[in-house]
């Protein structure tokens, strides 16, 4: 779906978001009050500039509006693969976004992500992934790599990979697969405006994706395994 | 550097493996491992692909002691799967950051060497390496210094590479590379005219050690010796632990973007190391680490 009908649908109160260079970034309203919404369009290759402009779009709200919430909305096809990037040091960038988004929710915002289009590695990793709460649209494509690429890299075999995809959320693509491992809390549904009032009125909690992936049965072994080293 | 506790001298830090590192890094036998070999904590992802698995999952972590210290420390093995993050692995790690923001050691040492996420359970490694960002930034804002160690063959790629810059401080030596997408990854997606993975100075001079020490990325350049990395984790542990906050995050904010508008469009990392004002920039790959270091702190000096 368009960015401008996804807006429209979260937001039937009005909002004042705006996109530049596949960066959406604003305020809208809700019931709740006011949120700020950040993102991307197009499915944008994250790249240092992007990194950027949405990090100083984050340091702007946690200067300027104390405590608002932030919503992110993703559609990226993952990291921008470039000499330039390298050169300038992309990954320090995307740490940079990483961190402003960590100092909002140090600082009492709170930090909802919904994926409506694509989410593929490194871009998911430097805005979406940060969320207290990650959700979905049904249509929407979360991903590494696609299983061709990853039977090219791992060489196994595609058949392999297909048959096991079946049975493995651990590499099949798709929401399905990061829903059952916990990295997806939420497939929503019709109306998203519902939704949305629905998520903001949940209080925060803290990092609680291995206990769903367990719950799920997609990862049963990352919450007990870093509960035995705290434990130790 | 002549005082690098000569006893544990000339032991090279690129071509040691996970356990040798630690062994020789902590103050001597006070490494406790948690969760080692003997329990056993393999991939179940790998198993039913018909990997072959290893006992600690390619990470050893646990306690030691650094000049008498307490540290919580965890080193990736390259040599298996190049370090790669799957779901065990990245909740060894994500695990010792939160018993850090509980125990509160004097610092968590993060010995990385890693491609990223480890494609055989792709979506568990992307989740784990989420995971892992988010305990080191809880353990920062508990107040633990959180260090990173980079330097071995596999350098440091992908979700890592954040990992990385996560990171309060970063040593790195000349064959260290730190970056996000690696050199082959580049090549085989967008094609060799973008990034010649095979032109070894190429990657070296973009994603190595020297490059990102003028960068400003790391804080610390060492020779490839265990003991000059003991040496440097010695002397970051004597500096204040930066928390983060809007002050720290605004003035890395315009360094970035000083960066971006300075260098965005050099094709090549001598062209940036000639407006910071070397004479010879080809020069710097060929130079001594006690040499480079010295000509990048003349250089540091003429710019302030």
């Amino acid at each position: 779906m368009t960015i401008t009908a996804l807006l429209n649908e979260l937001f039937p109160s009005g909002h004042a978001v705006t996109a530049a260079d596949g960066v959406i970034t604003g305020l809208a309203t809700t019931p709740k009050g006011e949120m700020a919404v950040l993102g991307t369009t197009d499915h944008l290759a994250v790249g240092v500039e992007t990194a950027l402009a949405l990090a100083d779009f984050v340091l702007e709200i946690v200067r300027d509006r104390p405590g608002l919430p932030i919503l992110m909305l993703v559609d990226t096809q993952g990291q921008r693969l470039s000499k330039k990037d390298e050169l300038l040091g992309i990954n320090g960038y995307l740490a940079h976004l990483v961190k402003c988004l960590e100092l909002a929710r140090m600082n009492g915002h709170r930090l909802l992500t919904l994926v409506y289009a694509e989410a593929v590695s490194g871009g998911f990793l430097s805005f979406g992934l940060m969320a207290d709460e990650i959700h979905a649209l049904p249509e929407a494509r979360v991903r590494v790599m696609n299983l061709p690429a990853m039977a090219r890299i791992t060489k196994l075999p595609l058949e392999l990979l297909q048959e096991l995809s079946g049975s493995s959320p651990a590499f099949a693509p798709g929401v399905e697969s990061f829903f059952r491992l916990g990295g997806v809390q939420e497939i929503w549904t019709r109306p998203l405006a519902e939704q949305l009032n629905k998520a903001l009125d949940r209080p925060p909690g803290g990092d609680s994706r291995r206990e769903e992936g367990l719950a799920r049965q997609g990862r049963k072994l990352a919450g007990p395994v870093s509960r035995l080293v705290t434990a130790a | 550097m002549s005082d690098l506790s000569g006893l544990r001298r000339g032991h090279s830090y690129y071509e040691a493996n996970a356990r040798g590192r630690i062994a020789r890094l902590l103050d001597a036998d006070s490494f406790v491992e948690i969760l080692g070999p003997a329990e056993r904590l393999t991939s179940p992802h790998l198993e039913s692909l018909g990997q072959p698995c290893a006992f600690d999952d390619g990470i050893v972590i646990g306690r030691g002691r650094l000049n008498g210290n307490p540290v919580l420390i965890a080193s990736q093995e390259g040599g298996f799967m190049g370090g790669s993050v799957g779901e065990v692995h990245g909740a060894k790690l994500t695990g010792l950051l939160e018993l850090a923001a509980k125990e509160k050691p004097s610092a968590v040492l993060l010995l990385l060497e890693s491609g990223g996420v480890r494609l055989h359970e792709a979506n568990a490694g992307l989740i784990a390496i989420s995971e892992i960002i988010r305990a080191l930034l809880a353990a920062r804002g508990a107040g633990i210094a959180v260090i990173g160690l980079i330097g071995g063959v596999y350098g440091c790629f992908g979700g890592m590479g954040i990992v990385a810059r996560c990171c309060d401080s970063l040593i790195i030596n000349e064959e260290g590379r730190l970056g996000l997408s690696g050199p082959d990854v580049i090549e085989t997606t967008m094609g060799v005219e973008e990034f010649d993975a095979s032109d070894r100075a190429l990657v070296w001079r973009t994603m190595g050690g020297k490059h990102r020490y003028l960068l400003g990325e790391v804080q610390r350049l060492v020779e490839d010796d265990i003991a000059a990395y003991r040496q440097a984790v010695t002397e970051t542990l004597a500096q204040p632990v930066q928390a983060l906050s809007l002050p720290g995050l605004e003035e890395e904010h315009r360094t970035l973007k000083h960066r971006l508008t300075r260098y965005g469009a050099c094709q090549d990392s001598t062209e940036i190391w000639g407006d910071l004002g070397f004479d010879d920039p080809p020069q710097l790959p060929l130079l001594d680490i006690e040499s480079f270091l010295q000509a990048a702190n003349r250089v540091c000096r003429r710019e302030s």
